[in-house]
């Protein structure tokens, strides 16, 4: 493995985890062999061998070797390629910022979105406050800027952004609108998906029902 | 110098393994701090100012400018003062992916490990099942620190780096959660390489002061479980 020249990413179609690494790839106008993972059946030896420790996509293979994690993807991508593009600002008080708030929403966003969509009755409604509330914390943080870091896209956005296709399962069934919580986050999304790299790595959100709706038989959740 | 440096405020408590890591980062790159020490169970207006979102500690406060989460602080220090002292963070890029890797694990396993440790006692079926994930996960570790340190002192190699902040932060606990449980973790024979690295790592001059004793968490934990800290 360790001869192996170029890079690989190993990811799951509708992962927001994967599209962070994607879109950052896209970003640095990186080529790469993009490998489908089929997460629903075995995971290939490949997987097993570069994640041992989580045996969790997305992964990137560099000459070989295996970097795991998302947000340590993203940087390691940014750090790699640094001319072009760059992810993370260069003042380390903004970078620190940066780092926060992706942290958040890694913390936040896609833990709370899943208990919206996976429970019923009091433990939903429960979640639902929970997103609004963390909803309303980023849109503050947003602001008017036009993107999380100010005028360019960076570290924030590519974490958030992918979570975003995840918005229309959560509204639909846990019966809430982000656009009502949150308009400037949704114009925001808008925003980005002017830029290539997020269009064309973003799953279609109905899409993503679909998914939803397929995970929710087979766990009998619905 | 010290001009320079800026105002440097350190709000933190001193049984919390997250405040002990930018302590030790500060303390490798030479700069002093006022230290605001938090009281159990009663959080102060200016860590609820100074970290609104989370309204935990530790917070680095310089020049004015909070920033919040051990992790991260560690990183700002590191770029911060970065002409003084050893770097923190490696310089290669996979390197860097690595000790970031292990230390989200570290954060991942181990606090969790320490809280559902803490309340038990010796012999109980729980302890029992607990101690199995922490020794498991302390046996990855060991085999980490072979491939990051490659023979030398620490992961970080000659100079404490970021996993050895990350995980050596949490000694203090494991070695307190040793004894209440009465189950050694830090054993030599599981785990030689670590046993060896966590003596070097207390013994450094950066470290020495920060990390408190084994008995004074154990006590701090039976204080904690009588609800002392309640309001």
């Amino acid at each position: 493995m360790a001869s192996e020249k170029g890079i690989k990413l190993l990811d799951f179609w509708v992962s927001p985890f994967g599209q962070r690494a994607r879109i950052a790839l896209a970003e640095k106008g990186v080529e790469y062999e993009h490998k489908e993972e089929n997460l629903l059946a075995e995971k290939s030896e490949l997987l097993l061998k570069s994640n041992p420790v989580h045996k969790k996509i997305p992964v990137l293979i560099h000459d070989g070797k295996p970097v795991c994690e998302s947000l340590i993807i993203v940087q390691y991508i940014d750090e790699v390629w640094p001319d072009k593009a760059p992810l993370l600002p260069s003042d380390p008080y903004q970078r620190a910022q940066a780092r926060f708030w992706a942290d958040f929403v890694d913390k936040k966003v896609f833990e709370c979105g899943g208990r919206l969509w996976k429970l019923k009755g009091e433990e939903q409604e429960a979640a639902k406050k929970e997103m609004i509330e963390i909803l309303q914390i980023l849109e503050a943080q947003l602001g008017d800027k036009k993107y999380f870091g100010g005028d360019t896209f960076g570290f924030v956005d590519v974490a958030f952004v992918p979570l975003t296709s995840w918005f229309y399962s959560c509204e639909t069934c846990a019966n809430f609108s982000v656009e009502a919580v949150a308009p400037k986050i949704v114009l925001w999304v808008q925003r980005c998906m002017e830029r290539e790299s997020v269009a064309k790595t973003l799953s279609d959100p109905k899409k993503v029902y679909e998914y939803v709706r397929f995970l929710k038989k087979r766990f009998r959740i619905e | 110098m010290a001009a320079e440096r800026g105002e440097v405020k350190l709000i933190g408590g001193w049984a919390s393994p997250f405040v002990a890591r930018p302590r030790i980062a500060l303390n490798l790159k030479g700069v002093a701090y006022e230290m605001f020490q938090e009281t159990v169970g009663k959080k102060s207006e200016l860590l609820l100012k100074s970290n609104p979102v989370y309204k935990k500690i530790p917070v680095l406060i310089h020049n004015g400018k909070p920033i919040c989460e051990s992790a991260i602080i560690v990183e700002y220090i590191d770029e911060t003062w970065s002409s003084d002292g050893a770097s923190i963070l490696p310089s290669d890029p996979y390197d860097r992916a690595i000790a970031r890797f292990w230390t989200v694990y570290v954060d991942d396993k181990i606090p969790d490990a320490i809280r559902k440790l803490r309340p038990l006692v010796k012999g109980s079926a729980v302890a029992e099942v607990e101690a199995e994930k922490l020794h498991a996960a302390l046996q990855l570790l060991e085999e980490a620190f072979e491939k990051c340190s490659k023979g030398k002192s620490f992961f970080g190699g000659d100079n404490i780096g970021y996993l050895d902040i990350a995980l050596g932060s949490q000694l203090a606990w494991i070695k307190a959660v040793e004894k209440i449980v009465e189950i050694k973790f830090l054993d030599k024979e599981k785990i030689p390489g670590l046993v060896a690295w966590s003596e070097r790592f207390y013994a450094h001059e950066a470290v020495k002061e920060v990390m408190p004793e084994a008995d004074r968490l154990v006590e701090f934990t039976r204080m904690l479980l009588s609800g002392s800290f309640a309001k």
